[in-house]
């Protein structure tokens, strides 16, 4: 229905463009504002009219009406109509704006590979079963985001980055958000919705980004003093560059623990064994 | 008879003792007009407060990148905005004038509990300061809804938070007291053949705000105390690394949080629906549809909660649910609306302020309204919820259904408290401004928060307009406030220089039109009987009858004198 908006009102919708689930929340919003606007012009313009109209004048009398059930009982089934038909209509639309979709033939190869195995009542998957599952994490005041590919059995040693979280184009995303300290939200709006991230409870989301280019959002509930500066861009690329990236993130994670470890042997001998641990 | 009386009204008082004077009759008094008199005031001095507080945000927001305060500052103000316009304003605001009218509107002398209700007005008062004390110390920064953990110690180690626990709690059984006392006056005290369906719209209203907060101030009083003790006696109610959920904070004050909305907007909608017939020249349009649908709003309005929490982590049934339930509640408030207009349909409207304020009001909450079914469809909250498009949302609920609806009750009320008019060019000027700095201020606030703006961010990248969008709003901000400032200085002069207003300036339906202005200190020496939901217009109706047939029968009955239709 979009073409239908005329562009000064184009405005009036949320951000979306990025993934289909905020174009459906967009199409969805679209349809709502229409409807609203009708109402909104027939009340504020019936307001208006009655003002002007029936204002104060010589000779006029006030009609002593005290009301008229039939006209009262019509409006009152024409409004819960009006909700009715847009609860159906929300209800119709909310699989394609929260279930995800199948990643797209040229997608990430990746993606099911090493993801998920399995869906939960709240934890929803593509049909096929197959997405890019990043586990996203909030904390005072910097995201994290941490990728599958863990090369030890808890987990440890699975790339992640800060702050900007890269993902293959035409593949389906899902995200696990969870928080370290506090409640934050994650929101990319061009992505879709936002979704809080509360400290012993994971929350899902996911999207599909078809055209490469970098995506910008920031934390939606207030963490604390520096809530304003906790940014998260996502930074789609095509497959085979994605590919390429995690492999560097991996690596440099992995030489970065080497000499770490490194060092900790040196702080070690120097400061009687043990001392420093793995954190 | 060689001199005719005037036609004045009078009251003649028997053995009524001399009215106190100085101030400590007015800390001493369980008059309950004294009492709504310092609830007024005491609320409108938080009002302006919490007004220099957004003025602050509005300008440190008015360009991208601002320092004018730090991010800490910043995140006090929007707490101290918040905390004192719904906690010191507009719920003690609509207590101080149900305290004044709603005695004088059924007829009583007083409320059921003359001194339960000056501990009302203390208790309230008392949270004020302490609240407003920590502005010396450190100022609570974690919001007027205090999300946890944020709101725990290790997060907000300061003692403003828990001035803000203790600002909840003495409102909160400041406002409970209250609300058991209107109900057992309007209950009880009612005048004589006032019957269920006589009962002024507005008294309607407020025995519907007493029953919500008796219902849901016990909760958020609950929720502060876990939350106080979370914060310095080692429990762990909010704490999900020892098996407490942050997510039961969120339930608990939302459970409060949402009937607080209509706690604050249904006796705004009392005052419309009182209004709006008088200077209509109309009976309201449907009385029984409209007390019906404040009643099924406070219903409902228990129901509705989670759509608050529609981006936390919580199972499809009760998105679901809440959707429905939130819709449904959208029914009887759009029929409010409709019934408001038909009241005006056919009338001889005139333009007095009060009617205009009512006017305006209703036009303001509409759109209010509408972007709340928005909200209410969760697969758009996601998207919208917690940015600007929230707080364009609920300033136009708010400002129309309680800011300009309480304005409207101080200029249709100001001639009954003080017996002096308030200036109509003054008054409607502050209207102008103020519904023009309404619309500047928070119209394009929707579409900052569609951009992608979240609410509580001290500072904001200029990405599309939004320098451009908030620079206006921040000039709009100045336009309200130089409205609200022309009410105050109405209210000043008029005190000293309004044109004397007599009982029944505007012609009105109610009881306490029956009396002087202002009242004396029992209200009435004679209550009336009651025989129609508007008593003063069969009052005006018998005077007008007797008057005319007076001559005749040689009794001489002074046309509007109030001693008739007893």
């Amino acid at each position: 229905m979009g073409h239908l908006l005329p562009a000064t009102l184009a405005f009036f919708t949320p951000q979306s463009g990025g993934s289909p689930n905020a174009n459906q929340i967009d199409s969805l919003f679209k349809v709502t504002l229409y409807i609203a606007l009708v109402i909104f012009i027939a009340v504020e313009g019936g307001l208006a009219y009655t003002l002007v109209r029936f204002r104060a004048r010589k000779g006029a009398v006030a009609a002593q009406i005290r009301g008229n059930t039939r006209l009262e009982v019509g409006w009152t089934v024409a409004a819960a109509v009006i909700l009715l038909a847009l609860a159906v209509l929300t209800f119709a639309k909310l699989s394609s704006i929260q279930d995800p979709a199948n990643s797209s033939p040229n997608g990430d190869k990746l993606a099911g590979s090493s993801g998920l195995l399995y869906a939960s009542a709240e934890r929803k998957l593509p049909p096929n079963g197959k997405s890019l599952n990043i586990t996203v994490i909030g904390r005072q005041y910097i995201w994290q985001f941490v990728y599958p590919g863990a090369s030890e059995p808890d987990g440890l040693g699975a790339p992640y980055s800060y702050e900007q979280m890269v993902v293959p184009t035409n593949t389906t995303i899902t995200l696990d958000i969870v928080s370290e300290d506090v409640v934050h939200s994650w929101w990319i709006p061009q992505l879709g919705g936002k979704f809080q991230a509360v400290p012993g409870y994971h929350n899902y989301t996911w999207f599909e980004v078809e055209k490469p280019g970098l995506y910008r959002g920031q934390c939606a509930v207030l963490c604390g003093r520096g809530h304003a500066r906790m940014i998260a861009t996502v930074k789609a690329v095509p497959p085979a560059q994605f590919d390429a990236w995690l492999a560097h993130q991996k690596q440099l994670i992995a030489e970065a623990n080497v000499q770490a470890k490194i060092a900790r042997a040196k702080l070690n001998a120097q400061t009687g064994a043990g001392q420093v641990e793995n954190p | 008879m060689a001199t005719m009386l005037a036609p004045v009204p009078q009251v003649v008082t028997h053995r009524a003792e001399r009215e106190a004077r100085g101030w400590t009759s007015w800390i001493t008094t369980t008059d309950h007009k004294r009492i709504g008199i310092m609830y007024m005031v005491t609320t409108f001095v938080f009002f302006c407060l919490g007004g220099v507080e957004a003025l602050m945000m509005r300008l440190q927001l008015g360009a991208p990148n601002n320092t004018l305060v730090t991010p800490q500052t910043y995140n006090q103000l929007f707490t101290m905005h918040g905390t004192t316009m719904v906690f010191l304003f507009v719920v003690p605001m609509m207590a101080g004038l149900a305290n004044y009218f709603v005695p004088l509107m059924v007829g009583a002398r007083d409320m059921a509990f003359p001194r339960l209700n000056a501990l009302s007005f203390w208790l309230l008062l008392a949270g004020g300061i302490v609240f407003y004390t920590s502005v010396f110390w450190n100022p609570p920064e974690a919001g007027w809804t205090s999300v946890v953990p944020l709101a725990n110690s290790q997060y907000s180690p300061s003692g403003g938070e828990d001035a803000w626990i203790y600002l909840a709690h003495l409102t909160g059984v400041s406002s409970i007291l209250g609300a058991i006392n209107f109900y057992a006056t309007i209950a009880n005290m009612r005048a004589r053949g006032m019957s269920w369906g006589r009962l002024p719209l507005f008294v309607w209203t407020i025995l519907t705000y007493s029953v919500l907060i008796i219902f849901a101030m016990p909760v958020i009083a609950a929720a502060v105390t876990m939350l106080l003790a979370d914060r310095h006696f080692g429990t762990h109610f909010f704490d999900a690394a020892n098996g407490g959920s942050a997510i039961l904070w969120q339930h608990l004050f939302w459970f409060f949080g949402h009937p607080e909305v209509y706690i604050m907007v249904l006796p705004g909608f009392g005052l419309i629906s009182e209004i709006l017939p008088v200077f209509a020249r109309k009976p309201i349009f449907g009385y029984k549809a409209i007390a019906a649908s404040t009643v099924a709003i406070a219903f409902l309005g228990f129901l509705t909660w989670a759509h608050h929490m529609f981006t936390a982590p919580l199972p499809e049934a009760i998105l679901v649910f809440v959707l429905i339930s939130s819709y449904l509640i959208a029914v009887p408030t759009g029929v409010k609306v409709l019934n408001w207009i038909a009241t005006l349909w056919r009338g001889t409207i005139e333009f007095r302020t009060p009617l205009i304020f009512c006017a305006g009001g209703i036009a303001l909450f509409l759109i209010g309204g509408l972007s709340g079914v928005f909200l209410a469809t969760f697969p758009i909250d996601w998207q919208v919820n917690e940015t600007y498009f929230v707080v364009a949302h609920l300033h136009f609920v708010l400002m129309g259904g309680a800011v300009f609806t309480i304005f409207a009750g101080i200029y249709y009320w100001f001639p009954k408290i003080t017996g002096r008019m308030l200036s109509e060019g003054l008054g409607k000027l502050s209207f102008y401004l103020m519904f023009l700095g309404v619309l500047t201020t928070f119209l394009l606030q929707h579409v900052m928060g569609l951009d992608g703006m979240p609410r509580r961010i001290y500072e904001y990248d200029n990405v599309g307009h939004l320098e451009l969008y908030n620079l206006i709003s921040t000039v709009g901000s100045f336009i309200l406030a130089s409205g609200v400032l022309v009410t105050i200085v109405n209210v000043a002069r008029s005190l000293k220089v309004g044109v004397v207003a007599g009982p029944d300036p505007w012609r009105a339906n109610t009881l306490e039109w029956f009396t002087t202005s202002p009242p004396p200190a029992n209200n009435f020496d004679t209550i009336p009987r009651v025989r129609s939901a508007e008593p003063m217009k069969d009052i005006r109706r018998e005077i007008e009858r007797r008057s005319t047939i007076a001559p005749a029968s040689g009794a001489i009955v002074p046309a509007g004198a109030t001693q008739v239709g007893v």
